[in-house]
């Protein structure tokens, strides 16, 4: 890929990496839950603590 | 004493496995499906290659978080002897049986071939059959084999005899060339501190016959039959 870049022009290109974006919808009773939750899933499942880290935002949406 | 192949929709190994301890071997062997929750009466427990889950997420993920996987880790804690065979393998470390991690092989490109691999710790379950730096010639098929492990972490696997396969050249040297998938320290396959739970990459299950091209990987389930029987019956009785 970073070649691939390099190669259409992008000058400057440099440490490229490659990670995971999940997007999800919860039900929760407010964001300390919501908060809790993704936090649970990310440990349990979605990350492999040994080769990746993770971060989440939250976003209230009207079902 | 009886075999069990876990099957995980995906598994496409399962049948190799299950063909060679009948048929190659002539020992009894079973089935599991990834929702049973009971593993009484086995004595091995092999977990097959393939592409659980279509390997969504990261391979062996999701499989790792199954019904039978809870069995797998209970079995596992009484002694029961567990053989993860490179999607088991990934399985493996997914579920936290096994240490560290299978990432992306480093070519980036599925790897399918047959490889060499050295024995590094004679003594376990698996092993004891064969010897030290005796080197196996058996078939890889992957492209998430790349065994990573943070630096202390490895350090520590190599204290403990805990590497017990290395992807060697045919004279048995751990080469750059030798290594298909780019293996913190040619690591091929590891065991659990206690020794009864091993996963390796490469397929030993496929190399049980010399119509495959090598019959090398037959001394593991070898040693993995002997280790049983004398658990059954102890030489002195």
């Amino acid at each position: 890929m970073e070649n691939s870049l390099q190669a259409l022009g992008f000058a400057g290109v440099d440490r490229v990496r490659v990670g995971k974006y999940l997007e999800l919808f919860l039900e929760a009773e407010n964001r300390e839950e919501a908060s809790f939750k993704v936090e649970e899933m990310s440990r349990r499942l979605l990350s492999n603590p040994v080769i990746e880290d993770y971060n989440y935002t939250l976003q209230e949406v009207k079902t | 004493m009886k075999f069990g192949v876990i099957v995980f929709p995906g598994s496409n190994c399962d049948l190799d496995a299950y063909y060679l301890v009948r048929d190659v071997l002539r020992e009894e062997v079973e089935y599991v499906g990834y929702d049973q929750n009971n593993l009484t009466g086995f004595d091995v427990i092999i977990l097959p290659g393939g592409f659980t889950y279509g390997d969504y997420l990261r391979s062996g993920a999701l499989a790792s978080r199954t019904q039978v996987m809870e069995a797998v880790a209970g079995f596992a804690d009484t002694g029961g002897l567990v053989l993860g065979i490179c999607n088991g393998f990934q399985v493996l470390t997914e579920a936290g049986l096994l240490p560290g991690a299978l990432c992306r092989n480093d070519s980036l490109q599925f790897r399918c071939r047959q490889v060499y691999v050295r024995v590094e710790n004679s003594s376990l379950p698996v092993t004891k059959r064969t010897a030290e730096g005796k080197v196996l010639k058996m078939p890889v098929a992957h492209g998430d084999g790349s065994f990573y492990a943070p630096p202390d972490l490895l350090q520590e696997l190599e204290n403990r005899g805990q590497v017990v396969f290395r992807y060697v050249d045919e004279a048995g040297l751990a080469t750059v060339d030798a290594n298909p998938n780019g293996s913190s320290d040619n690591i091929a396959g590891i065991a659990n501190r206690r020794g009864n739970v091993v996963g390796l990459m490469p397929h030993p299950e496929r190399a049980g016959e010399k119509a495959l091209g090598s019959t090398d990987g037959l001394v593991l389930f070898e040693s993995l039959i002997g280790f049983c029987r004398g658990r059954e019956v102890p030489d002195n009785a």
